[in-house]
């Protein structure tokens, strides 16, 4: 978890969700649903994104698991995390540790040029367009409507030279 | 602080820190995930057993029996509460229904009892062994259906249910051109992402909340008259809000049912209420059918308006304030407004951003439209030839600040409004058809007390303490910058704790009025700790400046700090209003241009360009006031486009009671968003001389996109929302 290993003793029922918020205490992944419809829960599980509601924590005994917090820190902010602030990509917060997540793992998705729904060619890189972040994004809910400022701060950072 | 005379020139209008698009100071532990929402505080107290609320399976009747045998011989199972063995329960102020329901029962997955368990997968398990036997009765679910009977309620929030001017009847059937259409708007779910959520702990008699809550000092008299014990017994803590829109004004069931099952479990208990429980167990906003006549010369000036609006609610509910905005928006000599409230057993309505308004524009702004039409007027030319600078109830009463036609002129030239085509269907770029569309936009400013207390320690740091709330509105940045700006010390030096009702009590998060009366009540409290601090350090002048740390008058300078070497200095105080807004009329007012595209084929719709000019007083952060209205226009496209509560009007409940059901906006339905602040400073409001904002950007956004469909296509729908089975049969025929 965040390249710390954790031993959990747990009911079998207990989701990857619960594990991370009721057993480690790591509440930066948010419920929002508990359903897999509003993506609050998004983490990164073996370099890919999924909903932690969605799968039970014993499936993941190895896995290697990032969240919000094995982003960044306060005082030590992953570069996506800043570009949030900086263009005001959420209001409540509270899915924006799910956004922030699926922002990263969209990146590294688009880099490993996996097409989505709106890629029109199959056979050339995919591009950083703005259609192609909101068709990928579209997992993740914000009920605030910050999903202009969002796409502003993910394309900042795609732009980034690496 | 009293407020009863227009603000004159004041330390705010430096604006040094005010006014600027400052970063959220919160911004890096929400993005980090350290800022804790109510069912996530592990730090607060030790022992947190899970309680599974689980809600009643009919919308009217009672409970026959309840079987709780199983449930409470399953794993880990430590208590279960019910209206029967809750004690004697009272109802909030703020709540029409009873939070714990039972054996009467008053609406569908009204709560009716409390599992509480060692884990929450214990108690969601023992949950479903509780064995519940209904004895269902008959109730009204279908609004058209109980609109004959609706009556006339009484006045509560939104002013008198009916109001006339002149006479509209008579001017009416008079008028050369008129329109008489009706207009329905559905029930909608405010759908936070935080869903409710409480832990409550008791130590002997007192009770601690961690709860999430827009209105601190409403909900802990709530919660102690709802559990009949004084409220100087009740903490309430609310410091991050996941959303509320309005769902999170009151006091709800996870905190009364926190409450009782710590109390019965002897030990703290966290509830939240599932995503499936939300759209039933708590309040939405209510549908309405709306009924709008609008009589005008053929020089475009209306001379007879009317705006009629049925809703309903549970019995003590109050109607969907639609016609307000109607009472004072445009000009006409003859008019008149009514509300009436039917009796439905749904569950219970109750305000959603921008309650009235965002409904009522929906309509009113559909119908502008359509006359504009047939009058052969342009239809930002139509509202502007009816602008009204007073009251046109009462003409008495200018309004303090009005920039509507300003509004709509500038978002017309940046919008490149001209290249409409007036003649809906005729542009068209490929498989879509064009067409774009405009209203106004238009919410009222609500002033109400607000209090405040600011510390200044010998460091030179200042700490604002007050009850207020951020709902992701910004609170904590504004009202930090308005600190910074009235004490003269960097942003980084001001500390601010909201959320707590040990703090002074301020107006709350609700109705756009936060910003300006939370900021209002810093205001006054560092007017009264600039008093202090100048007397400590010995200046016998009124004639101070407070910047860079230091205070200064001539050529005398202290370090501000200094006032504190010898202990902290506090102050507190609140701001209140006199009649200002008895003497004015304070509104916020808005230009929405929206662009959209409609598929030749099959009738989808795409919001391709959106804009709003906004005129709302001061902006005192525009970044986050930004955020504010292009979320606003967010949910204003869901309401057009999506957003409808499904009833079931055999049974009596709302179907899509997920946010797989209830669609909202996501990231594919939302283009870039333009927002346009006009300059204004309305000393008339408050010493900040801000208005609110929060809410301007949901009104009128809704028709605009349907004027936008109905100019791209020619097919004016006016049942919302606007889906495209309502166009598919009338589209027109293309090549």
């Amino acid at each position: 978890m965040n390249g710390v290993q954790h031993a959990l003793e747990l009911d079998t029922r207990t989701s990857l969700l619960d594990a991370l918020r009721e057993h480690l205490q790591l509440t930066g992944t948010k419920k929002g649903c508990d359903h897999g419809q509003c993506g609050a829960c998004t983490v990164i599980v073996d370099g890919r994104r999924i909903n932690a509601c969605l799968t039970l924590a014993v499936m993941h005994d190895g896995d290697s698991v990032t969240t919000v917090e094995g982003l960044g820190s306060p005082d030590d902010m992953h570069a996506m995390q800043a570009a949030f602030v900086k263009h005001d990509g959420y209001q409540c917060g509270y899915c924006t540790p799910g956004q922030i997540c699926s922002a990263v793992a969209v990146l590294d998705e688009i880099k490993a040029g996996i097409p989505s729904h709106v890629t029109q060619d199959l056979t050339a890189p995919v591009q950083v367009s703005e259609i192609e972040l909101r068709e990928r994004m579209s997992g993740n809910i914000c009920r605030c409507g910050a999903y202009s400022n969002i796409v502003e701060a993910i394309t900042e950072i795609a732009r980034r030279p690496a | 602080m009293k407020f009863d005379k227009p603000a004159g020139p004041n330390p705010i209008d430096q604006l040094k820190v005010i006014g600027k698009p400052t970063d959220r100071i919160d911004g890096r532990y929400k993005t980090t995930g350290r800022a804790p929402y109510a069912y996530e505080r592990h730090d607060v107290v030790g022992n947190q057993a899970y309680g599974y609320v689980i809600g009643a399976a009919i919308a009217k009747g009672r409970i026959a029996s309840m079987d709780l045998a199983k449930a409470k011989a399953a794993p880990g199972v430590l208590a279960i509460v019910t209206a029967e063995n809750a004690g004697k329960l009272g109802k909030g102020n703020f709540n029409t229904a009873k939070l714990l329901g039972g054996p009467q029962i008053d609406h569908y997955h009204q709560a009716v009892a409390l599992v509480v368990a060692e884990t929450f997968e214990q108690a969601r398990a023992a949950a479903q062994l509780v064995r519940i036997d209904y004895a269902e009765g008959k109730g009204a679910f279908d609004l058209a259906a109980a609109r004959d009977g609706a009556t006339k309620p009484e006045p509560k929030f939104g002013g008198p249910a009916d109001t006339a001017v002149g006479d509209f009847t008579g001017a009416f059937a008079a008028a050369p051109v008129k329109l008489e259409e009706t207009y329905t708007t559905p029930d909608q779910s405010h759908a936070m992402m935080e869903p409710h959520a409480s832990i409550a702990a008791w130590k002997g008699d007192q009770l601690s909340l961690w709860t999430s809550n827009q209105m601190i000092a409403w909900s802990a008299g709530d919660v102690a008259k709802t559990l009949g014990i004084p409220k100087e017994k009740v903490v309430l803590t609310s410091p991050f809000i996941g959303g509320g829109f309005g769902g999170k004004l009151f006091v709800r069931a996870d905190a009364v049912l926190a409450a009782l099952g710590a109390r019965a479990a002897r030990r703290p208990v966290k509830v939240t209420l599932t995503r499936p429980l939300m759209m039933n167990n708590t309040t939405h906003r209510p549908a309405t059918i709306q009924r709008v006549r609008i009589g005008s010369g053929v020089d475009g000036k209306i001379t007879a308006i009317a705006h009629e609006s049925w809703s309903g609610d549970l019995p003590g509910g109050g109607p969907e304030t639609a016609v307000g905005q109607t009472r004072l928006l445009y000009a006409g000599a003859n008019r008149m407004t009514a509300m009436r409230l039917a009796v439905l057993d749904l569950p219970e309505g109750n305000a959603m951003r921008a309650p009235g308004e965002a409904p009522g524009l929906m309509a009113l702004e559909i119908a502008i439209d359509e006359m504009a039409e047939k009058l052969n007027l342009d239809p930002v030319e139509f509202r502007i030839r009816n602008d009204t600078q007073v009251d046109p109830e009462d003409p008495k009463r200018p309004f303090s600040q009005r920039q509507l036609v300003q509004c709509l002129q500038q978002g017309a030239e940046r919008f490149g409004w001209s290249k409409r085509n007036a003649t809906p269907g005729q542009a068209r770029e490929g498989q879509w058809l064009i067409g774009m569309g405009v209203a106004a936009a238009f919410r009222n400013n609500l002033l109400t007390k607000s209090a405040a207390r600011v510390r200044l320690d010998r460091k030179g740091f200042v700490t604002v303490e007050t009850d207020m709330t951020d709902i992701g509105t910004g609170t904590y940045t504004i009202i930090a910058q308005t600190a910074a700006e009235m004490m003269g010390v960097p942003l980084e030096q001001v500390k601010v704790k909201l959320g707590d009702s040990r703090f002074p009590v301020s107006c709350g998060s609700g109705g756009q009025w936060g910003a300006n009366n939370a900021t209002s009540g810093v205001y006054a409290a560092c007017v009264k700790l600039r008093e202090s601090v100048a007397q400590k350090l010995g200046f016998n002048t009124e004639n101070l400046q407070f910047a860079d740390g230091q205070v200064t008058a001539g050529n005398r300078s202290v370090p501000l700090a200094q006032a504190a070497v010898d202990g902290e200095l506090t102050a507190e105080d609140a701001i209140e209003f006199g009649d200002l807004d008895k003497k004015y009329q304070q509104s916020t007012f808005g230009g929405h241009f929206v662009e959209v595209g409609v598929d030749i084929a099959t009738a989808e719709i795409r919001v391709r360009r959106m804009l709003a000019v906004c005129a709302a007083g001061r902006i005192l952060n525009p970044k986050s006031a930004r955020s504010q209205v292009i979320g606003a226009m967010t949910m204003g496209v869901g309401a057009a486009l999506m957003e409808e509560l499904a009833i079931d009007k055999k049974r009596g409940f709302f179907v899509n009671h997920d946010l797989a059901g209830y669609e909202v906006p996501v990231h594919a339905d939302i283009p870039h968003q333009e927002v346009i602040f006009l300059p204004e400073a309305d000393p008339i409001s408050s010493p900040m001389k801000a208005k609110g904002v929060g809410e301007l950007g949901i009104c009128g956004v809704g028709a605009a996109v349907a004027n936008a469909i109905y100019n791209a296509t020619g097919i004016r729908v006016r049942d919302y929302p606007i889906t495209l089975d309502k166009l598919i049969d009338k589209m027109p025929e293309v090549a």
